[in-house]
């Protein structure tokens, strides 16, 4: 994508799939709440792994019909040798990518994560994962994100179905730049991996890809003694502005970055019960079998805090803006923020 | 077969492998089958029987590979979609000198790398794991895909079973294939007419066959699939591999072939030999093929 303003709808095929035509999120030359467009995590996918493969001729980029939508067009104008649009045709595109990876590619394989992590879930995890094959399944617009688009679009339960696939990594985007430093660190990282993106659009934590970044070792943003919410993806930006707005009233909130799900980083959920008052975790996905269960797989082996799992109940989201369905289930800032002080109030 | 000939040449003597120990070979796998089944205590006889003459050609005559080379990378991959006739392929394996024959009495038994389905983390000479059906074809497009990019001149054969044609996957990739022109994808349809539940055209319809590839896109040949020479033949006559139309091999076969108490039976899909069986079928596999007593109606 360019630098250049895009203020006529249409002219960006992230736009029209994220759902705001309801109103929302307002763009303002290149520009959503503030963050520069080049910085949205979608954005920089194919970018980033044109980067990558200049040095690099294992790489190879495939998508299913969603070239513009995740920009993955932007690697094929740098590489066309090593990009392949599958169509809409996703089970044969994961399968084929296990056997680019079987003859020593590393493959990204990219589409909705409706699509890739629930359609596919039987591909990555015969093909993929149980050779364990270095094949990387990016799974764009995740959760509910795609709003009025409905629950065929939304994609509220693969992070519970891929973190039961044993060996498969599956990581969160928090934004553009940490979208940066796990494609970079997943070239050598063994096995197959699937990395989880948000709405294309997500507003931005690290202004640069952060030092030291490690599948399986989470980031503490923020440190304080009276919560820890811990939070994925997307849902990072607004625990940081909850835990902002709760400071204001006297309770310090660590917020942990838990960008990997599975392996998770158990010392730093042990960490969270014993050096802070309570945990909460929050993400965009059913609260049945996501972070917040893998959290608790942990706290159940640690001293009783109090806990609460915080994402979309165990229903189909309705039908509505990406804005609109946030703060319809309380996963926008003052949400959060009004659902720990509900966990801490006696 | 000659005297000198053996299953570890390589090269033009391998390519010029007669069609009597090509023979020798589908026996041996056939019996090889009944072999591993009794340590199973379950086996996919009739399924691996009609694959026999074709696992033989390839194997013994025409894949170019090196068993002592198992991750050679120019060379040809060999894709079993239809997993579950591994327990004929290990043998072949074995006798290639892939690994050590006597391995193959661990057959299933815990902690054995050789299970009713292969996998390619175990088994040198594996291409890719299988057993979920549908999925084959699939992995052959990806590797002549990566094959084109290395710029190797490798093949990719992928043997299919005709029951798992009804697989949706199946002909995404056979599109696939054919729009990105992959002469170098060679897809084998053992066309042994029968699936678990019955003859294939009355469980889920898959003909007319030759018709649906070629509407695809595909070069078709159809041959009778336990004829040695006329599998050497349609081997002989593909396309170059390169830019061009995938290509298929229909291969009509007996699902049970050379056991006659087998052939078209659908209560041999898995089955277990009893003793007084055993020794009989390994006779009669021992007598060598005889016409055969059923063959699929289209």
């Amino acid at each position: 994508m360019s630098d250049h303003a895009h203020e006529t709808q249409g002219q960006d095929q992230s736009d029209l799939f994220t759902g705001d035509g309801g109103g929302g999120y307002k763009f303002n030359k290149g520009t959503v709440k503030g963050t520069p467009a080049r910085a949205m995590p979608a954005f920089v996918l194919g970018e980033e792994l044109a980067d990558l493969a200049d040095g690099d001729e294992r790489i190879a980029v495939l998508t299913a019909d969603l070239a513009s939508a995740n920009r993955t067009v932007e690697f094929k104008e740098r590489h066309p040798q090593s990009f392949f649009d599958f169509g809409i045709a996703e089970k044969n595109m994961v399968t084929a990518a296990a056997g680019m990876a079987a003859c020593g590619h590393i493959p990204f394989a990219a589409t909705f994560a409706s699509f890739l992590g629930i359609l596919c879930a039987e591909q990555i995890r015969t093909d993929c994962a149980y050779p364990n094959l270095p094949v990387r399944l990016v799974a764009h617009h995740s959760g509910i994100c795609m709003g009025f688009y409905g629950t065929s679009h939304h994609a509220l339960e693969d992070i519970s179905m891929m973190r039961s696939i044993a060996g498969l990594t599956v990581v969160s985007a928090t934004d553009a730049a940490l979208l940066r430093s796990i494609l970079r660190a997943s070239i050598t990282y063994p096995g197959a991996m699937y990395i989880r993106l948000g709405r294309g659009r997500d507003p931005v934590v690290y202004e640069t890809p952060p030092e030291g970044f490690a599948f399986g070792k989470a980031n503490r943003l923020r440190d304080g003694k009276d919560l820890t919410i811990i939070a994925t993806g997307a849902e990072v930006r607004p625990s940081l502005d909850a835990a902002e707005s709760l400071m204001a009233e006297g309770i310090a909130a660590r917020v942990v970055d838990m960008h990997t799900i599975s392996p998770i980083d158990r010392c730093e959920i042990e960490a969270a019960a014993r050096e802070t008052a309570a945990v909460m975790t929050v993400e965009e996905h059913n609260v049945t079998g996501g972070l917040g269960s893998a959290v608790a797989e942990v706290l159940i082996d640690c001293p009783r805090v109090p806990f609460l799992r915080h994402g979309v109940p165990d229903e189909f989201a309705p039908i509505g803006p990406p804005a609109a369905l946030y703060a319809h289930y309380r996963l926008d800032a003052p949400g959060i923020a009004a659902l720990a002080r509900e966990l801490l109030s006696p | 077969m000659t005297d000198q000939e053996t299953s570890k040449e390589s090269g033009p003597a391998r390519r010029n492998a007669s069609p009597a120990f090509l023979a020798d070979r589908a026996k041996f796998v056939r019996k090889e089958t009944v072999r591993l089944s009794k340590i199973a205590g379950a086996g996919h006889y009739s399924s691996t029987f009609s694959a026999a003459e074709l696992f033989a050609v390839l194997y013994y005559a025409r894949l170019r590979i090196r068993p002592s080379e198992p991750d050679w990378p120019d060379r040809d991959r060999f894709i079993l979609s239809k997993g579950h006739a591994a327990i004929g392929l290990y043998p072949v394996l074995a006798d290639l000198g892939y690994f050590d024959p006597a391995l193959l009495d661990s057959y299933t038994r815990l902690g054995s790398p050789f299970g009713d389905h292969p996998d390619m983390k175990k088994v040198p000479g594996i291409d890719f794991s299988s057993g979920s059906l549908g999925h084959g074809l699939s992995v052959a497009v990806g590797m002549a895909l990566a094959g084109r990019m290395q710029g190797r001149g490798f093949r990719v054969y992928a043997m299919l079973g005709d029951g798992e044609l009804a697989e949706g996957q199946i002909w995404e990739a056979a599109m696939a294939a054919a729009h990105f022109r992959l002469a170098s994808l060679v897809a084998i349809v053992d066309r042994n007419g029968l699936c678990i539940d019955g003859h294939t055209e009355e469980v889920m319809g898959i003909e007319p066959l030759e018709q649906r590839f070629a509407a695809f896109g595909w070069k078709v040949c159809r041959i009778d699939g336990h004829d040695l020479e006329a599998i050497l033949a349609a081997l002989d006559a593909l396309a170059p591999p390169g830019e061009g139309p995938p290509q298929v091999i229909i291969a009509d076969t007996v699902k049970g072939r050379g056991v006659a108490m087998m052939e078209g039976a659908l209560n041999w899909h898995v089955g277990n030999l009893a003793d007084p069986d055993y020794a009989q079928v390994l006779d009669e596999l021992d007598a060598g093929l005889k016409p055969p007593v059923w063959e699929h109606r289209q």
